[in-house]
């Protein structure tokens, strides 16, 4: 609706050179290592903050487990990678429970892309945010995180248990790791460049 | 700082949660400006009226002249999102505080842009 040229405080703000945002989106059930991951590649600690949802908030079609009156909630971690002076990239940690559907629209919004992060011990908790991604059209890797001790599986067996088509990567990682994390991050990154060519 | 709270919903959540609608007098979105979660902000001016403004809005003025994004406004602040756009759009409404949009849909990256996030990234 408004763009950019329209808003005269806008391109005030871009002679005063004020960098612009990108956000990436992790998102994984509870326990998955989004945090980790954040924390991995932020060059400040992840930071903690609260969006409280009003009832107006909500979206109308899918109000299942979600109350209905008051107000609900939902802490958000994030992290931030300055890329240069002009720009700005923010990982935000996403609730994985599909009763946080409604918030994950609001993120989702302008979004350049999402990592699932897969626990192999509970690999059901990402099924929400890959559906959500691929009905929303949204550019995703899966990236499975490798915790100690929980039983390794190859990247096909798990693109194959959660039904993710060719073409969405699938990878292994440590979410511990920065070098891990931005093998992640640069996936994701490049897979969105591939489709921005193939589309153009 | 950030490690004060360590759940989104805690005992004394009301507390934090109402006082900050009282401060927005009850409005939760400002109308004059849509900010979103990753929209950057900086203060404007130097020259600061404190008295025509709320504390939160003087701590924000202080915190901006830095420019971050409203997510890192709301998690320093510790003043829910919500409430940091409402606070905010009334600084930018009045001149303190300027404000760039995101990348979004209707801006979308280009090459560049991305080639830069990689090389970026790459970096770290």
């Amino acid at each position: 609706m408004a763009s950019n040229d329209s808003d005269p405080r806008a391109s005030a703000a871009e002679e005063e050179h004020i960098p612009a945002a990108i956000k990436i989106l992790v998102a994984g059930g509870f326990g998955a290592g989004k945090t980790t991951m954040v924390g991995s590649v932020s060059e400040v600690a992840p930071l903690r903050t609260e969006e409280v949802m009003t009832e107006a908030s909500l979206g109308v079609d899918d109000l299942s487990g979600i109350e209905a009156k008051g107000t609900t909630t939902v802490a958000l971690d994030f992290g931030r990678i300055t890329i240069n002076d002009d720009l700005v990239l923010y990982m935000f940690g996403t609730p994985g429970q599909q009763r946080f559907w409604f918030m994950w629209e609001e993120l989702a919004l302008g979004a350049l892309g999402a990592v699932v992060l897969a626990d192999t011990r509970r690999l059901e908790t990402c099924f929400p945010a890959v559906d959500f991604f691929e009905r929303r059209g949204l550019p995703f890797v899966v990236a499975v995180n490798c915790f100690e001790g929980a039983h390794s599986y190859s990247a096909d067996e798990v693109r194959s248990a959660l039904s993710i088509p060719e073409g969405i990567p699938v990878v292994l990682c440590d979410a511990r790791s920065r070098a891990s994390s931005k093998e992640v991050l640069l996936t994701l990154v490049r897979s969105v460049a591939d489709r921005m060519a193939a589309t153009a | 700082m950030s490690e004060s709270n360590d759940a989104g919903l805690n005992a004394d959540g009301m507390g934090s949660v109402v006082r900050p609608y009282i401060l927005t007098e009850g409005r939760q979105r400002s109308d004059a400006v849509r900010l979103d979660m990753v929209s950057v902000v900086i203060a404007a001016r130097a020259e600061v009226d404190e008295m025509a403004l709320e504390p939160e809005q003087v701590r924000i003025l202080e915190l901006c002249r830095r420019a971050q994004s409203v997510a890192e406004v709301s998690a320093h602040l510790d003043i829910p999102v919500a409430v940091v756009k409402v606070l905010l759009g009334d600084l930018i409404g009045r001149g303190y505080v300027l404000a760039r949009a995101p990348y979004t849909s209707e801006s979308p990256v280009n090459r560049d842009v991305l080639q830069a996030v990689l090389d970026g990234i790459q970096r770290l």
